[in-house]
């Protein structure tokens, strides 16, 4: 996709809940020349907490800077990156055909065990199949109904990812930060930053 | 319940608990609710009304970068806010604690285009350490107290906060808890022992180690820390723009100046020391020159407070994460006394040589034009060597930087990262309110005066006794000297063409004088001085000046122009 030197990385960031965030992430890799090829926001299981999955091509250098920068943000809570091999990492990918074009098809049971499909919805105008996997994966499905059938809508996920190699628990991580807190000091109610 | 009262009020009584006694600003339609509140508050802050935003927020810079206090700014929404970018983004290269708090329209027209309303957070995210909107009143002493505390703590950088004009008129309780913490961010990084050793050991082991000093050494009131740590082993050092007057100019080990047109010693040591021991400094490119070819040779060590520099674009062999202060002391600890005799003399030859070729024409020259650095020289001894310098930017700013004499630290004012022309008028208005008892003198360009002179308004208004010495070549100098160099003296939009700025000088009842002959120089100086009121010199220099030496952007820091090619 990218030149050769370039390696797809994954970038996790927990960040407070609060308004501009992804601005202020992604202004860091347009000042580097970095595009984000995927990019997946949701709260983490931590109350106030939001967690960024985000996947770029980079060298090694320049993502370990980027990283650092991130990380540097007051309103980001920590930063970090990781390779393919590190990762269990899943994409979902939803396909929209039209009924009569599948049913056309004749049998479809072989693609649905050959893809692990599911059927999301079946109606008279549009079947909807659902595929989770990896980029590879979610594409090739897409190629195979493409040269088949129209394929009326394709969508693909941004990319989720858990860290096989290392346990970093975020509580723990949160504790570990917590512990810097001056002796006695508390804290006002962590103001909910709307 | 406590009485409830205004965003506004609340907003004077938070400063008041952070200490702030100083406040310049501008006002505006969307900060007009803040502006009646400090009406009342007059016989607490000492608030100076700029001629203009960007004023505003140099003078503040000017003022921290003195008292090493947050600066504070107060200007309004829209045009007042985006005239405040430049000192926003110019304190975050410089790492200068500044917090602008600007006017934004209510929140419930936010969006809309309304009157006056522009993205200020949008905007300001990639130039300042915080940036932060307000839109409850509630909100305030907890974003205030944030603002302070990020500010200061750490590496020092601008905040900014968006203040909507409902939350400014609201009412809430006051009640005021200073921050203290907030997670995710560490400003002072735990010191590690095993980098302590590390970094002891490559000194120990050293013969020809060379120490550069930069403006975190200042931040971090590190430098008598520094003194002990250079005294220790032996080290001779020298400082970047910023680190100037960290050390005084007389000290034994001091060598100068890094950089472009810094002193040949330390440059040309820089790629023959076994050891280099940075302190508090960025490697910018106008101090390395190539990366490629710079201190190839040298183990390096990096002593910074945050971790996104280490190794950006130097690689280091051994990094010391953490406050300069702390850092310092443990490192002298660990180390051995030495002596580098040898070492240190070998500076020598080159010091002749820059004062042979460069120095004794520039500030010892018999006769011709008036040269800059003999004014700046000059002035400097008048001073004792214990005035604050500020500067503007160009080859005034240079030339001051290579010639002024520093016997205290927090003595130079000058934008670094960001290069501002501009800054100077403003700048010296913060630096001479943050030190009224000391003498500030200020080197200004014929173009960096045109820039903000409107800020002769403030000097006027508030009879800011700071001395504004106009170096007038009647070029944009350093743009003239690299048109020279590397553009064949095609002078493109170089020439200017001046005002009588005397004359200007006379409409804003600053006493003036200027000097086209060198006979004539002392005794204005000397008259310059003979109070503390405002003053304004202008004195008419070598037209096509140079400033040298010189190592060509991007070439190797040994490579050294020094005007006798």
């Amino acid at each position: 996709m990218e030149n050769e030197n370039m390696t797809l990385y994954t970038v996790s960031v927990f960040s407070e809940n609060r308004v501009g965030l992804l601005n202020q992430i992604s202004i860091i890799f347009t000042r580097r020349r970095l595009n984000i090829e995927t990019l997946s926001v949701s709260p983490s299981a931590l109350k106030g907490i939001h967690k960024f999955t985000i996947t770029t091509f980079s060298d090694a250098d320049t993502i370990e800077k980027v990283v650092k920068q991130i990380d540097k943000r007051v309103d980001i809570i920590k930063a970090f990156y990781n390779t393919d091999e590190d990762l269990v990492y899943q994409e979902i990918a939803l396909y929209k055909i039209a009924t009569d074009q599948l049913i056309k098809l004749g049998s479809i049971e072989e693609m649905i065990r050959t893809y692990n499909i599911r059927i999301l919805e079946m109606n008279e105008t549009c079947v909807v199949l659902e595929k989770t996997g990896h980029y590879e994966e979610t594409q090739a499905l897409f190629s195979e109904l493409s040269q088949k059938v129209n394929v009326l809508q394709f969508i693909r996920s941004g990319r989720v990812a858990i860290n096989k190699s290392k346990i970093e628990r975020l509580s723990d991580m949160l504790a570990n930060l917590n512990s810097r807190k001056p002796e006695g000091y508390v804290e006002d109610d962590e103001y909910a930053g709307y | 319940m406590s009485e409830l009262i205004s965003g506004s009020e609340i907003l004077m009584q938070s400063l008041l608990k952070e200490g702030v006694d100083t406040i310049f600003g501008y006002p505006g339609g969307a900060i007009t609710p803040v502006f009646d509140a400090l009406y009342d508050f007059q016989d607490r802050f000492n608030y100076i009304l700029t001629r203009h935003e960007q004023g505003a927020t140099h003078a503040a810079q000017g003022y921290a970068r003195v008292s090493g206090k947050p600066g504070i700014c107060l200007v309004t929404s829209g045009p007042g806010a985006t005239n405040a970018i430049t000192g926003i983004g110019d304190a975050m290269m410089d790492s200068t604690p500044l917090i602008v708090i600007a006017g934004q329209v209510q929140a419930e027209l936010l969006g809309t285009d309304a009157f006056q309303e522009i993205d200020l957070v949008g905007i300001t995210q990639p130039i300042s350490k915080w940036a932060y909107q307000i839109r409850r009143p509630e909100d305030i002493t907890w974003a205030v107290a944030r603002a302070f505390y990020i500010a200061s703590t750490g590496r020092p950088g601008p905040v900014v906060l968006d203040f909507a004009k409902n939350a400014q008129i609201g009412k809430a309780e006051f009640y005021y808890k200073k921050c203290e913490f907030t997670r995710g961010y560490i400003p002072y990084p735990e010191i590690s022992t095993k980098q302590i050793e590390s970094a002891a050991q490559l000194i120990n082991d050293a013969k020809k180690p060379l120490a550069l000093v930069g403006q975190g050494v200042i931040l971090g009131n590190a430098e008598n820390e520094l003194k002990s740590f250079l005294e220790k082993a032996d080290i001779p050092a020298a400082s970047t723009l910023l680190g100037l007057s960290a050390m005084p100019t007389n000290f034994r080990l001091n060598k100068g100046f890094l950089g472009m047109h810094g002193n040949v010693g330390p440059n040309m040591k820089t790629n023959e020391c076994d050891v280099l021991i940075a302190i508090g400094m960025r490697f910018d490119d106008r101090v390395t020159g190539n990366l490629k070819t710079y201190a190839k040779q040298a183990k390096i060590i990096h002593l910074d407070i945050d971790p996104s520099e280490l190794n950006k674009n130097v690689k280091v062999d051994a990094k010391v994460l953490g406050d300069a202060k702390v850092s310092l002391k443990l490192l002298t600890d660990a180390i051995q006394n030495a002596k580098h005799g040898e070492w240190i003399d070998s500076f020598k030859e080159h010091e002749e040589k820059e004062f042979e070729k460069v120095i004794k024409k520039e500030v010892f020259p018999e006769n011709g034009p008036i040269k800059m650095g003999e004014v700046i020289n000059l002035i400097s001894e008048a001073s004792n060597n214990e005035a604050i310098l500020v500067t503007d930017v160009g080859q005034n700013q240079i030339m001051a930087a290579r010639y002024f004499k520093y016997s205290k630290t927090r003595s130079i004012v000058t934008s670094g990262g960001l290069g501002t022309m501009g800054f100077g008028i403003p700048a010296a208005i913060g630096a001479k309110v943050a030190a009224p008892d000391r003498k500030v003198c200020l080197f200004v360009g014929d173009g960096g005066f045109q820039m903000t002179m409107q800020e002769l308004g403030t000097i006027l208004q508030e009879q800011i006794g700071v001395k504004i010495i106009i170096l007038n070549n009647n070029y944009l100098g350093m743009v003239r000297q690299w048109q020279e160099l590397f553009f064949r003296k095609r002078y493109s939009s170089s020439v200017m063409i001046n005002p009588n700025f005397g004359a200007i000088a006379d409409a804003y009842k600053i006493k003036n004088q200027e000097v086209k002959d060198r006979k004539d120089l002392k005794k204005a100086i000397d008259e310059m001085f003979s109070d503390d009121k405002p003053y304004m010199l202008i004195v008419e220099t070598e037209k096509e000046g140079m400033v040298y030496p010189m190592t060509p952007a991007g070439d190797t820091v040994t490579h050294i122009l020094l005007g006798d090619e």
